[in-house]
């Protein structure tokens, strides 16, 4: 498991393109936001939580169709299908990656782009916290939505339709904390249900995306 | 055969055979009293009830909205179940009929969605709130467009079927928490906007609150929408499994020629 994840980190990092790329576009949809909506530094700190959230989000979906495709085509795949290795695990673990190379590098970016967005300054301290929270089932859930459409030639549209609704409880949430951290309203509730929904993701999404795999290894 | 002998079990409609047989021989009824119950009700409904005090005429847009966002919500409960047999026991006809309530569905979320809107211009002064309500049926458009865009995206039958099987019950897992986490996020954003109070007139928990002379035009069109609704995945099941027969056939010729 940890060879793989060395494995997935090595191809992440040498090739560039799944690390920087995220980031670059979290920074082009954050800087688009006021050319958008206009230069107001109220209305920018009233949506910068949400507006940062998104762009995370977005920025989540790009990498998503590299996550399994590169390695169905090369053959890997095949490869670890059948290894000892149970799926489920090379599952997570591809999640784990891509949580490290994009969700990651998100959330440390995510406060220098709320100063951009004139973030109040509570809400950088809840922005982290909710996002580093909030990430992994982005990663996960974006894991699920790659296995679904794997096997298919043009799945890069096809996999937001998938994902983006699934998307919606972990978005609300993670928004929410932001949002509320950032008015310095308490924030307990909605954090607490983002945490669930992370740990639901984490602990049962694994098995529907090997099952998915599976059908699409066949 | 007697009726007995035919109906001892209900995996015997797994058989395409079998299930077209017995479907074409109730879909005339199911077709026949179905529009019987929707012309009855809707007649009754928009003619002979009186207008609301305060809603004017638009209350008679419940005889449509009411019925198909029900009948929305509970195609896909049909599509999860159908999903699950698939998954269990393997037996096409179920991932075809699936397939087959998928743009059923998605009409009469469309249905829903637009009479909903029709009615809320007048009443709240908007096409359009992200009230939980809407907004969670708006969610589920998007499930079922996803859905039938996997469908349409596979090219060997089975494995769409399994693949959107997995995706129907994730879905529901989503879109039941969807349902639930909008209505927290709503109440986070507009507390006491005037439109949740009325939002809560038009959902389900009206029902009480909905006097008997609507009421009994309403049953009559919930029970239409319903067979009408069975009698659509019946019928474009019956399509789906005579497609895929088609396509067997051809393969054959091929491989004969």
């Amino acid at each position: 498991m940890i060879a793989l994840l060395k494995r997935d980190l090595t191809l992440a990092f040498r090739a560039g393109g799944g690390f920087g790329l995220g980031l670059a576009f979290f920074l082009i949809v954050t800087v688009l936001v006021p050319f958008s909506v206009g230069p107001q530094s109220s209305l920018l700190s009233t949506i910068a939580p949400g507006g940062l959230w998104l762009g995370a989000l977005l920025a989540c979906l790009l990498s998503l169709d590299r996550l399994l495709a590169l390695d169905w085509e090369d053959g890997s795949l095949d490869l670890l299908a059948t290894a000892p290795l149970p799926l489920e695990s090379v599952v997570t673990i591809k999640a784990l990656a891509h949580w490290i190379t994009t969700g990651l590098p998100l959330v440390l970016a995510a406060p220098v782009l709320g100063v951009l967005l004139n973030l109040p300054v509570p809400g950088f301290f809840w922005l982290v916290v909710s996002l580093a929270i909030g990430t992994p089932a982005l990663s996960v859930l974006g894991t699920f939505g790659a296995a679904l459409t794997v096997g298919l030639k043009r799945g890069g549209l096809l996999l937001s339709l998938l994902v983006l609704p699934l998307y919606v409880p972990t978005l609300i949430f993670g928004a929410e904390v932001a949002r509320r951290g950032a008015t310095g309203m308490e924030t307990a509730t909605p954090l607490l249900m983002l945490a669930g929904i992370t740990a639901a993701t984490i602990a049962l999404l694994p098995f529907a995306s090997a099952a998915v795999l599976r059908v699409n290894l066949r | 055969m007697s009726i007995a002998s035919k109906a001892n079990s209900l995996w015997e409609y797994a058989n395409p055979k079998k299930f077209l047989t017995t479907t074409e021989r109730v879909l005339p009824f199911f077709w026949v009293s179905s529009a019987a119950f929707l012309v009855v009700g809707l007649v009754w409904g928009f003619f002979f009830t009186p207008d609301d005090y305060k809603q004017g005429s638009t209350v008679k847009i419940i005889y449509l909205h009411v019925p198909s966002a029900l009948m929305a919500i509970n195609c896909w409960i049909m599509m999860l179940a159908t999903s699950l047999v698939w998954l269990v026991r393997r037996h096409h006809v179920s991932a075809l009929a699936a397939r087959a309530a998928a743009p059923v569905g998605i009409v009469m979320t469309l249905i829903a969605l637009a009479t909903g809107a029709i009615w809320g211009q007048p009443m709240w002064g908007t096409w359009w709130a992200w009230d939980p309500r809407l907004t969670s049926f708006l969610i589920l458009f998007l499930f079922y467009l996803g859905y039938v865009a996997l469908w349409e995206a596979i090219e060997d039958p089975d494995t769409a079927a399994d693949l959107t099987s997995v995706l129907c019950l994730v879905g529901s897992v989503f879109a039941f928490l969807s349902r639930y986490a909008v209505n927290f996020w709503n109440q986070g954003l507009h507390q006491g906007a005037s439109v949740m109070r009325a939002g809560a007139i038009t959902g389900t928990d009206t029902e009480e609150k909905v006097s008997n002379i609507f009421f009994y035009p309403l049953l009559l069109c919930i029970v239409g929408f319903v067979l009408l609704f069975i009698a659509l995945v019946f019928y474009r099941t019956g399509t789906e499994i005579r497609a895929r027969r088609i396509k067997a056939l051809l393969a054959r010729e091929r491989v004969n020629a």
